[in-house]
């Protein structure tokens, strides 16, 4: 084990490497309590956990004591310790003059769960969870690295406490969780109480502190995750798994009540607000910490899929591809319904749904395909419930009123008093699916919020980019959301693609009809929908030469044939039909078949827009 | 010669351990030739200091040291006299707030002290925990002050220096005459001195500052010995070359001095900061004074005097107290990593630096980095392993404010590594790097290419000159343009990407915008109740591009504000009470639909996009993006578009040059490179004017006007700068041609003709309609005196004569224009439907 007393680079390196082999093993990820699942107070403070999580905020560099010297006041003894991950050094007066202290540097990240993650996603990552863990219960023996052993006792926080500041010898075993603690509820109560604590994050601590997420109505606990090593890798907005070691030491909560005592630190902490001071240093009840030793990004959030797609996945990867046409096709149908018998809708929707921004030339986007469904009918609550079906579909999403984004504040902004990005609605993770609801809009007038959102979205569904309010000056952050525009007419918003729904049937109770559509849906085929979706984001696509050719060819036709109409924006959106198209059929290259049955759906859509022009023409 | 381990921890760095010192604290008088010429006034400085009642803590005074060399001893006496005896010291709290250090007292006085004070002597004895000697580091900056001379001195601030004397000793000399005792020092020309004691200067700013002051103050009152001051001079260095930006601070920068550059986002109020207590005794009034130490008072729990216990009170208005603000620093937009929020970091300004920067204001601060350990609770030992940071200001820079000199705009120039501009350099001397330039500019959008050239010329823009003596004010030296054309032909995406590339850009919709959100408001601060002066997007933009999307659709009101700034380059605002002219040294990069959404070829650029002609002569540079139709086109655009949706990133990185180096290839060129014109260029551009103009009168009018000229001198001063040439040579000048002839090409062909004429952009009508309207004025002449000698002539009857005459078709406007020239020419006037003869 990772125990040494002298200041010794290499074990930093090593806790790292130690950790990494020891996820790695099978299954071992799923023996780490995961904070997404189970409630703060459930966990034993100082234990490993894991963390999925969003960067919402980036808070300053934090100096803190890599190495420090405590005196035993009694036997004059000096003692050594390690500061890294832990929030308070402890034991006995510390000797700040010690020319053997070294100070260290690492930096904090304020975290928040995926917004808008789907219940499915968290259903079945902790199910998932549940049962490997209860499985493993029996040979838990096996991997001392995670602290993660289920025992009979449940120990109360405080008890806990006083066992760990007993002080801890020089040994400093396996950084705190070395002591023979290891309280954790037993599988079996964890699932009963963590099913009805999944949605209130702590019951004794009402005090309303904005825990600052995106979306409004999101549950799940916040975290200041500190991070040690490459932290310039990470991005705001970036989706994290983090594994690391959970603090939840009272005394960090009161750090900041007790202090006006006169010292210098009385002139210190005159500098920061308090409004600061509560988003910085919140309850650590409220807001645990995490050290962390282990941080990835995540490509996707999908329980269902591998983590990455690297060598091991791929026969999964392939399995899941021979059998992707029914699927394709069982999806198709499943749409057609949802969009009450539209297939041309259903196909858009498909194309629109696996569609990601893969690559930007310069400030162009490339990949992105938002998607403008026109003809909704405005008096059900039909755009409602297609965003229901939605959220079965997609890892994450949100549907966001067209009359809300008139009223409230939509662009992430700096506040300068708390020094904090306070979270937008824009500010959403990476392929999240984004509904933008015009049915509900009446005639009105807009104010300045309205037109900044407005434009913020234009802005984000054109340059895929949002620019975050920093009061002086604005600053630009990339994103990859997809959008969806339902509206009755054209939506006011740009949009890539508009697709003019002509429903084949009316049902006369909406809501009964999207019931019984997605209860007869059986599990195991609406995981093979979500699989599809999320893994065809993934994929690879190229063009060969010889078709390359071939679209030369047919755009020159295409011009000489109707110059006025077809534009280099319509062969933009071709391609694009065609790239998703293909991607959806699980091919990787185009093939001429593809790019025809392409330009089939184009002429399809387009004669359907100028229908519906012609009738509102003879409308009007 | 304590060797430090840059790691140790960061606030007792220097006082390590007690038996490793091997040097102590120099026995050093205040200001040693003053007093002992004069022993009356050494006697002043001496007779009362506090220091000496330090029985309660008697390691922590030492008059000697440099670091309580401010400590206000004679203030008390308070008499104003002259010299440094009778010029108050005053404290520096930037060096020494939080802690002081612990210090030997090294004067045989002192009762307790005992280590080392026969090893005082001499001169090998340096500051404990540093190689500092404070004798031959006074000695060497003394040097430093008499001799320097910088002979380039380019700073802003060398106002009225002569270059060829000691810079420093002009600067005591100001002070002498103005009155201000802070001396700012540039330590980089300390570098360019004496890199050793640049080297101890940010090492142990804490104790080779105070040694500086005490240096400068005898060179001062050496000299002006009369002088009266405020207080005793303080040294300020900024500029320390450890500039960094805020992110790579780490802790190896704690207690050195450091330079940083940032945006002020909050200030807080003053905080009155207690340096020295008053203490009264309740029962005999025995008073004494103590001072601060490490941010603590200590009540004296016994009075000396009548041995009362617990009978010291204290009185507050006999206490002295110093300014001090808090202020947060928050890293400017242009040094943040993309995707990553700006760090912060807390500065403390004390004394004369409170209130000196606002929130907004850009800065460089120079000033000691600290950290203090976070106690959890006081009466618990236990301390939260994390550190606060801040940064004791000494000197605050302002990057954007006014300067003096208001010339040299280019002091905020990007530093370039050497490696960078030799890169950068070498670029330059490629042949086809203009071309290179154009091409790496926007690569996905396609073709257009004398579109990019343009845009790159703008982006370099021309030399500025200065033609103030003569009474005609700066000339322009920004390149602005209006691309107009079909809806959906990019034009959008090449002003996105432009105002990406350059970093003083700005983005705006003529749709969205107020001609408030352009120019500037005046607006009330709600909290003070101050009219405050509020910048638009214009004004932003000084120095850098203002794009501008849908011009068309921008209102007549907004558009008009333009005027101003597009040729003279200042925006005036006369509003509640506030009457100002601002810099607006801005490009104006425009996109314009057709007023018919669709262009219509029959007609011309100006009936196309209806902009009052006026503002368009303003632009140099006008094109039309349009849809081509041509089959050849049509392949290659298809081609690039494929291409785009399946190259991978990395292949699109490699084909062109990657932004970065773009960016700073222009930084560079905008920011060292002015072009002269050189004589043959000269005599190029007077030909290519004079061309112009002989184009226009050979049919009897004037096609070219000296706004031409200037874009032409313009443009071709900026593609010398593409070259990194310092000359404008005659290929500039050719390229400068032909670029505005490609451009008048497309936007000033008169449909009707097929031929260029300029004319249609400097009186929006084109010469042939012109001509047209001519004729047929005087076709209407002759129609009415053929008419004979009546007075009056019915209006409807005189059109429809007019109208059988004449061979083509009349419209009641071309009649009413024709109607209306006769009238100017006083030949007859309109009244309602009959027209009179004169």
């Amino acid at each position: 084990l990772v125990a040494q007393n002298v200041p010794n680079s290499d074990w930093e390196k090593k806790v790292t490497e130690y950790f990494k082999e020891k996820l790695k093993e099978n299954n071992a990820t799923n023996w780490v309590p995961s904070l997404n699942d189970v409630p703060v107070h459930y966990l034993k403070p100082n234990s490993l956990v894991k963390f999925r999580c969003m960067v919402q905020d980036m808070f300053d560099p934090e100096f803190y004591m890599g190495v420090y010297e405590t005196v035993d006041p009694n036997t004059n003894a000096r003692v050594l310790h390690f500061g890294k991950y832990r929030d308070v050094a402890e034991c006995g007066e510390i000797l700040l003059n010690s020319s053997q202290t070294i100070t260290s540097e690492r930096q904090t990240f304020y975290c928040v769960p995926v917004p808008g993650e789907s219940a499915w996603v968290k259903e079945i990552s902790f199910v998932t969870e549940l049962v490997l863990s209860y499985i493993s219960a029996s040979q838990a023996r096996v991997s001392p690295s995670t602290s993660y052993t289920p025992s009979r006792h449940k120990r109360s926080y405080e008890e806990d406490e006083d066992m760990d500041l007993h002080p801890s010898k020089q040994k400093e075993q396996h950084m705190g969780s070395g002591s023979d603690i290891h309280g954790c509820v037993e599988p079996k109560r964890l699932e009963t109480e963590a099913s009805a604590g999944h949605h209130l994050t702590s019951p004794n601590c009402s005090p309303p502190l904005d825990l600052n997420f995106p979306l409004p109505g999101e549950k799940g606990p916040a975290c200041l995750v500190k991070v040690y090593e490459s932290w310039d890798s990470f991005k705001v907005n970036d989706v994290l798994e983090v594994y690391g070691i959970l603090s939840v030491d009272p005394v960090l909560s009161i750090v900041n009540n007790d202090e006006r005592e006169g010292s210098a630190l009385d002139l210190m902490e005159c500098m920061d607000t308090a409004e600061e001071q509560r988003v910085h240093s919140p309850p650590a009840s409220l807001v645990p910490r995490i050290h962390v030793i282990l941080a990835q990004k995540l490509q996707h959030i999908n329980p269902l899929l591998p983590a990455c797609l690297n060598e091991e996945s791929k026969t999964f990867v392939s399995n899941f591809m021979s059998e992707l046409s029914p699927v394709r096709a069982e999806l198709l149908g499943f749409l057609t319904h949802a969009l009450l018998g539209d297939g041309l809708a259903a196909e858009y929707l498909i194309l629109h749904l696996i569609s990601t921004v893969y690559a930007r030339r310069d400030v162009l986007p490339l990949g992105k395909f938002t998607l403008n469904l026109s003809g909704c009918p405005r008096s059900s609550t039909f755009t409602e419930h297609i965003y229901r079906i939605l959220q079965q579909l997609v890892p994450a999403s949100h549907r966001l009123q067209m009359t809300i984004a008139f009223r409230s504040r939509l662009i992430p902004h700096k506040d300068y008093a708390a020094n904090r990005l306070v979270s937008g609605v824009l500010q959403l993770a990476s392929n999240t699916s984004l509904v933008i609801d015009e049915t509900q809009l009446e005639q009105g007038q807009l104010d300045t919020t309205g037109v900044h959102n407005v434009t913020a979205l234009g802005n984000l569904i054109t340059w895929q980019k949002v620019d975050y309010d920093f009061s002086y000056h604005q600053m630009e952050f990339p994103c990859n959301i997809n959008v969806l525009i339902t509206s009755e007419g054209r939506s006011l918003l740009p949009s890539d693609c508009q697709v003019h729904l002509q429903p084949q049937l009316i049902p006369p109770n909406m809501e009964e009809y999207m019931n019984s559509l997605l209860t007869a849906v059986l599990p195991s085929v609406l995981n093979k929908f979500r699989i599809y979706l999320s893994l065809l984001k993934l994929l690879d696509y190229s063009i060969s030469e010889e078709v390359t050719k071939a679209v030369e060819e047919d755009f020159v036709e295409m011009r000489k044939s109707d110059p006025e109409s077809i534009t280099a924006d319509d062969l933009h959106r071709t391609l694009l039909v065609a790239r998703f198209l293909s991607l959806s059929a699980g091919q990787t290259t185009l093939s001429r078949e593809r790019w025809l049955r392409a330009k089939q759906l184009e002429a399809l859509r387009k004669a359907r827009l100028q229908q519906q022009k012609c009738v509102n023409g003879n409308e009007l | 010669l304590v060797a430090q381990d840059a790691r140790s921890p960061p606030s007792q760095k220097r006082r390590t351990d007690d038996s490793t010192s091997t040097g102590d604290l120099q026995p050093m008088p205040t200001s040693p030739p003053a007093d002992i010429q004069s022993p009356g006034a050494a006697d002043a400085l001496f007779s009362s200091p506090p220091q000496f009642r330090h029985s309660a803590i008697p390691l922590d005074f030492d008059i000697s040291s440099p670091l309580t060399y401010g400590t206000p001893s004679s203030r008390v006496e308070g008499t104003p006299r002259s010299g440094v005896r009778g010029t108050p010291v005053r404290q520096r709290p930037d060096l020494g707030s939080v802690r002081k250090a612990r210090q030997v007292d090294l004067h045989s006085d002192g009762p307790t002290e005992d280590v080392t004070t026969e090893q005082c002597l001499g001169q090998k004895l340096v500051i404990w925990g540093t190689d500092v000697n404070v004798a031959s580091c006074k000695e060497k900056f003394q040097r430093f002050l008499q001799r320097f001379i910088d002979p380039i001195g380019k700073e802003d601030e060398d106002v009225g220096l002569n270059l060829n004397e000691p810079r420093y000793m002009q600067r005591l000399e100001e002070i002498n005459i103005v009155g201000e005792p802070f001396l700012n020092v540039n330590c980089d020309h300390l570098r360019s001195f004496d890199e050793n004691l640049y080297r101890q200067l940010i090492c142990y700013p804490q104790e080779v500052i105070p040694t500086f002051d005490m240096a400068v103050n005898e060179i001062f009152f050496d000299r002006y010995p009369d002088s009266i001051l405020e207080h005793q001079i303080q040294v300020r260095p900024y500029n320390a070359l450890k500039t960094r930006n805020m992110r790579s601070l780490n802790p190896e920068d704690i207690d050195q001095l450091i330079t940083i550059s940032g945006m002020v986002i909050r200030t807080s109020q003053i905080i009155p900061e207690m340096q020295e207590a008053f203490f009264k005794c309740q029962v005999c009034s025995f008073t004494t004074r103590v001072e601060i130490d490490r941010g603590r008072i200590t009540e004296p729990s016994v009075c000396k005097n009548c041995n009362t216990t617990h009978s010291m009170a204290l009185i507050h208005n006999r206490s002295m107290f110093s300014d001090k603000q808090m202020i947060k620093l928050q890293e400017s937009p242009e040094d943040m990593p993309a995707g990553q929020t700006p760090h912060t970091v807390a500065l403390f300004a004390h004394n004369d630096l409170v209130d000196k920067v606002q929130p907004g204001d850009r800065v460089n601060v120079t000033g000691i980095y600290r950290a203090v350990p976070i106690r959890v609770n006081p009466r618990v030992s236990s301390v939260k392993s994390v550190y606060k940071t801040h940064i004791d200001v000494i000197h605050y820079r302002k990057t954007d404010s006014k300067r003096l000199y208001g010339v040299d705009e280019e002091t905020e120039q990007k530093m370039f590594t050497e490696e960078r501009v030799k890169m950068l350099r070498e670029l330059s001397k490629k042949p086809d790097i203009y071309e290179r330039l154009s091409s790496a500019l926007a690569p996905s959008i396609y073709e257009h290419e004398d579109i990019k050239k343009g845009i790159l010329l703008q982006l370099f823009g021309g030399s500025r000159k200065d033609f103030s003596h003569t009474g005609r004010g700066n000339f322009r030296a920004e390149i602005n343009i209006l691309l107009c054309g079909d809806p959906g032909t990019s034009k959008s995406q090449l002003l996105q990407y432009v105002y990406n590339l350059v970093p003083r850009g700005q983005y705006t919709s003529g749709r969205g915008s107020s001609a408030v959100g352009l120019t500037a408001y005046v607006m009330k601060d709600p909290e003070t109740w101050q009219l405050v002066l509020q910048t638009g997007a214009l004004v932003l933009s000084d120095n850098g591009i203002c794009c501008i999307d849908e011009f068309d659709k921008m209102n007549e009101s907004t558009r008009s504000v333009l005027h101003e700034v597009m040729e003279q380059q200042t925006l005036s605002i006369a509003k509640a009470g506030i009457i100002c002219q601002l810099n607006a040294r801005t490009s104006i990069l425009a996109a314009a639909n057709p007023i018919e959404s669709q262009w219509n070829p029959k007609k011309t650029t100006i009936e196309n996009i209806q902009l009052p002609h006026t503002l368009l002569s303003r632009f140099d540079l006008i094109f039309l993006m349009l849809d081509p139709r041509d089959e050849a086109y049509d392949r290659r655009l298809a081609r690039h578009l494929v291409s785009l949706y399946y190259h991978s990133e990395e292949q699109m990185e490699e084909e062109f040059m990657d932004m970065a180096v773009l960016r700073d290839y222009l930084a560079y060129a905008r920011g060292y490179i002015a072009p002269r014109l050189g004589e043959e260029a000269s005599q190029a551009l007077i030909e290519a004017y004079v061309d112009m103009r002989k184009i226009g009168s050979g049919r009897g009018m004037v096609s070219a006007y000296p706004r031409q000229l200037e874009s032409l001198i313009r443009l071709a001063e900026a593609h010398a700068k593409v070259r990194f040439s310092e000359k404008v040579e005659t290929v500039d000048v050719e390229e400068a041609k032909r670029l505005h002839r490609e451009a008048l090409k497309q936007s000033a062909t008169d449909p009707r003709t097929g031929i260029v004429d300029i004319s249609i952009l400097t009186t929006g009508m084109s010469a042939t309609a012109r001509k047209r309207r001519e004729e047929l004025a005087q076709a209407l002449r002759k129609l009415i005196q053929s008419k004979g000698k009546t007075p009056t002539l019915k209006y409807q009857q005189l059109f429809e004569d007019l109208r059988a005459q004449s061979d083509t078709a009349i419209t009641k406007e071309m009649f009413e224009e024709a109607l209306r020239a006769l009238a100017d020419d006083d030949f007859l006037t309109v009244t309602g439907k009959t027209v009179r003869l004169l």
